[in-house]
């Protein structure tokens, strides 16, 4: 299979968030600004990435009637790699994110790209399509944050853009999440359609 | 009346589904009908509960007590994923009308996150037990009042005229974050 193929794959024809719907608890929860969802998604990225390697290297050894603890436990462990490195060198994000971070365990995505590709493919194509979706999520997440930073507080990644009287701040709260997020679907239903 | 007021956050406050972004793939996955909402709902306060309960004791005596609290992620999805198929067996030979109700639900909840967020959650608020036993069964309630306030919306959504692009998830969020607003008026009865 085409390598460059499966790499783009997750980033738009089968971006997560977008087409396939997956990880909504993140996309929603940890897009306040567009640093947070950035540091979100390549948190999973990473997850995404080496839990493929290692299920793929794997996938002769692990039986098949216990495979799913099997992958839960490997994609736990490399959450708690993401969960230490990030406590002790960007506290700051860590802190931000909070919860989120151990939860990337039991983000759909992940689990999803185990069964459905890296349990059937090569090591390097696994890792490829780890790296591609995640870099999908990455991008969903910026663009989600940024969208929510511009127009709740006037800012894009913590710079100034507009006056921030101009700001509602409901979009930095709960509810521009949803809404926020059901118009950035409905524009990628009609461009995928057109 | 300390109690009392777990229970008020946990349920309307800080609503788990709509403050707190947890549980959102069940939350529009099983959300267009009220039977399957309260159905999914009932499971997911069963295990919740249990599940908080075994987590939170086995922080305190085991990891706590051997200093392995790096083990928290992996201990604690285990817990939940074992939990979750025990209670399906046990369900099974019991209640058999319950295992029928709640049967295609259960499997569900091992990824519903915030069965592992709420036990994360009472380890980082610091909750003794009974606190413990209080919060995750009120954010439970929450979660299921969420579902089925959302799921009667929905079916009433299904028979709207709603623009060809917006249809399905698209409005379904944008119905959620109203909701959300609508709850954000509880916020400031705490």
């Amino acid at each position: 299979m085409n390598k460059l193929k499966v790499l783009t794959n997750g980033i738009i024809k089968e971006n997560p968030t977008f087409v396939l719907l997956l990880g909504m608890c993140p996309t929603l929860g940890t897009t306040s600004s567009a640093i947070n969802g950035m540091g979100m998604g390549l948190a999973t990225a990473f997850v995404l990435a080496c839990s493929n390697m290692a299920i793929s290297a794997l996938k002769n050894l692990i039986p098949d009637k216990v495979r799913i603890p099997g992958y839960i436990v490997v994609i736990a462990t490399f959450c708690t790699v993401v969960q230490m490195s990030m406590e002790a060198f960007v506290p700051a994000l860590y802190a931000s994110l909070g919860l989120f971070i151990p939860l990337i365990v039991v983000n759909c995505i992940v689990l999803g790209r185990a069964e459905a590709f890296a349990a059937k493919n090569g090591i390097i194509s696994s890792s490829l399509d780890g790296l591609g979706m995640g870099l999908g999520f990455t991008l969903a997440l910026t663009l989600l944050g940024a969208i929510r930073e511009l127009l709740g507080t006037g800012k894009l990644f913590g710079l100034s853009v507009m006056p921030e009287e101009y700001g509602s701040l409901i979009f930095v709260l709960a509810p521009g999440a949803f809404i926020a997020l059901g118009f950035l679907i409905a524009i990628v239903n009609k461009l995928r359609k057109a | 009346m300390e109690y009392l007021l777990i229970f008020i956050t946990a349920v309307f406050v800080n609503n788990i589904v709509l403050a707190q972004f947890l549980g959102i793939c069940p939350f529009l996955g099983v959300s267009k009908k009220v039977e399957t909402a309260a159905g999914m709902g009932a499971a997911v306060a069963f295990v919740l509960t249990i599940s908080t309960i075994v987590t939170f004791l086995v922080q305190k005596y085991v990891l706590d007590a051997f200093g392995l609290g790096f083990m928290q992620t992996i201990t604690f999805i285990l817990i939940i994923a074992a939990l979750v198929q025990m209670v399906e067996i046990i369900l099974k030979k019991v209640s058999p009308a319950l295992y029928q109700a709640l049967g295609v639900f259960l499997p569900l909840i091992t990824t519903n996150c915030c069965v592992l967020g709420v036990a994360i959650l009472v380890i980082q608020k610091e909750y003794n037990l009974v606190e413990t036993v209080v919060f995750a069964f009120s954010t439970a309630i929450g979660f299921a009042l969420a579902l089925i306030i959302f799921a009667g919306i929905r079916e009433q959504l299904a028979m709207t005229r709603v623009p060809e692009g917006m249809k399905g998830t698209p409005i379904a969020l944008i119905t959620a974050g109203l909701l959300a607003m609508a709850f954000m008026g509880f916020s400031g009865i705490v």
